[in-house]
């Protein structure tokens, strides 16, 4: 069973988000990286660059397969994790810690509701 | 993120598929298997194999089992490379053509000690191959047999198979020589063990009776370390060592010439299906070639991606893996035989990866 902590918010899409101070931190969920299995690149946005909920910011590639992610809320990026460039193998280590992948600056904090809380995202994982 | 289909209800199983799933492997529907993918992590698994010695399950392989008077004169009319004249204690790699000289299978024929024939075949292709085999017994004097579910499969493979097994006392390997077979007892088991693989290390494939493959697997476990590789690594290995996937590097429209294995269709046998295409084919040279890549980028370039000379398409991607020896993504590609370039590009999701045509095994 993967790790899918309480206080963090998600999306159907398998990413997480922690809101603080009007920020976004994004990641991909614990699920989604055990799914992906190794990640050999990430590719993520410029800083400044602005998005609408929904747009797809960047890309996670495995041994696999090659998976879009989506920014949940609509914003202008704030910071990248650019430690990825050098070791996407992160994002399975530590999915929820040092393998962050942007911060936001959220304009619009109505749609922050939209996210999913660890009891639903659990369930979606569940009936998957 | 896309999710994926978890269902399993009418998956089939190896024996040792339990297991598997006691060794903590994650499980993917492979060709209709419960297939373990990876265990610790398909790079990982990949570097233990190129440098140490790793255990992989391939109890889904299908073995065939060909006997009687004609058993040799049956597989060489089926297949390209010869088999007449292959002494038991001795294997043949080939493909096996459809008259046009497209790949049915691409399979390997173990002589026994009986006379008789194991042929192994993709788990992919049992079914198909087994039809196509059967209606062309004839008037050979043959008994052909699906034995697929009666035999386990394990392989061995890494630089250390050899000490290994030869440690937990499993004699005369050393004598063993490359694509030959003995048949020995080891631990009260009665195995095949033949020097094959498909990583491009040195490494054994051992053949047990399917009720005795947990008994095997566990006995070989028991040495100091021995992890078990899942499909993944499996594959990063093959295409890194320059080894075709059927499907991918040789299909039913991938010939073996133009996959650049000329060297096993023997077109001066007497007669076997696919000869006069093929003999063809190879006197005016394919018009298409299987070639391998490294990318000069990060990212993997995948199986369908187009591949530019300038404003040229000049080929298709057919493999795309990364190799955790090289730190590269790596590749393989149908390529029209007029381009003698070494340098091109790959079309990937609006964006240009340059990729360097090199010679297998790649990672040497």
């Amino acid at each position: 069973m993967s790790n899918i902590p309480k206080e963090l918010k998600y999306t159907k899409e398998h990413e997480w988000v922690r809101i603080e101070d009007g920020f976004a931190v994004v990641g991909i969920t614990d699920h989604a990286q055990e799914a992906l299995g190794d990640i050999t690149f990430v590719e993520l946005p410029e800083e400044g660059a602005e998005y609408e909920a929904g747009d797809s910011f960047g890309v996670v590639e495995s041994v696999k397969a090659a998976s879009d992610i989506y920014l949940p809320l609509k914003g202008t990026v704030d910071a990248v994790n650019s430690d990825l460039e050098d070791a996407p193998e992160t994002v399975n280590t530590d999915p929820y810690g040092d393998g962050w992948l942007v911060k936001v600056r959220i304009e619009d904090d109505s749609e922050v509701a939209n996210l999913l809380d660890a009891e639903a995202y659990s369930a979606l994982c569940e009936s998957e | 993120m896309a999710s994926e289909d978890t269902s399993e209800t009418t998956l089939l199983k190896t024996p040792l598929n339990g297991l598997h799933r006691e060794a903590g492997a994650r499980m993917v529907d492979f060709a209709g298997w419960d297939m373990p993918v990876s265990y610790a992590g398909i790079l990982e698994e990949h570097r233990v194999v190129r440098s140490e010695v790793g255990l992989f399950d391939v109890s889904h392989m299908g073995e065939f089992v060909v006997r009687g008077p004609q058993a040799a004169e049956f597989l060489d009319h089926l297949v390209t490379n010869k088999v007449g004249g292959c002494p038991p204690g001795k294997a043949v790699y080939s493909p096996m053509c459809d008259e046009k000289g497209g790949v049915v299978d691409d399979l390997i024929a173990y002589r026994r000690v009986d006379g008789s024939f194991l042929v192994v075949v993709n788990a992919s292709n049992r079914e198909k191959d087994f039809r196509w085999m059967s209606s062309r017994v004839g008037l050979f004097e043959v008994e052909l047999t699906d034995e697929s579910e009666k035999w386990g499969l394990l392989a061995v493979q890494g630089p250390n198979a050899k000490s290994y097994l030869t440690d937990l006392g499993m004699v005369g390997l050393s004598s063993l020589k490359r694509f030959h077979l003995v048949e020995l007892d080891w631990n009260g088991l009665s195995l095949l063990v033949s020097r094959t693989g498909y990583t491009g290390e040195d490494g054994f494939e051992i053949f047990v009776a399917a009720e005795h493959a947990v008994e095997l697997a566990k006995a070989l476990s028991a040495g100091e370390k021995l992890p078990w590789i899942g499909l993944g690594a499996r594959d990063s290995l093959r295409l890194e060592a320059g080894l075709p996937l059927y499907g991918h590097e040789m299909s039913e429209t991938i010939s073996p010439v133009q996959a650049g294995f000329g060297w096993a269709v023997k077109t001066d046998k007497a007669s076997f299906v696919g000869r006069d295409a093929l003999r063809l084919e190879k006197e005016m040279g394919p018009e298409k070639k299987v070639r391998f890549f490294l990318v000069e980028d990060k990212r993997i370039a995948r199986e369908g991606m187009p591949i530019l000379a300038g404003d040229r398409e000049i080929g298709v991607v057919l493999s795309g893996s990364k190799s955790p020896v090289l730190e590269q993504p790596i590749g393989s590609a149908l390529v029209d035989a007029t381009f003698f370039e070494d340098e091109a590009v790959v079309e990937s999701r609006g964006k240009q990866l340059p990729i360097r045509f090199a010679k297998a095994p790649l990672h040497r």
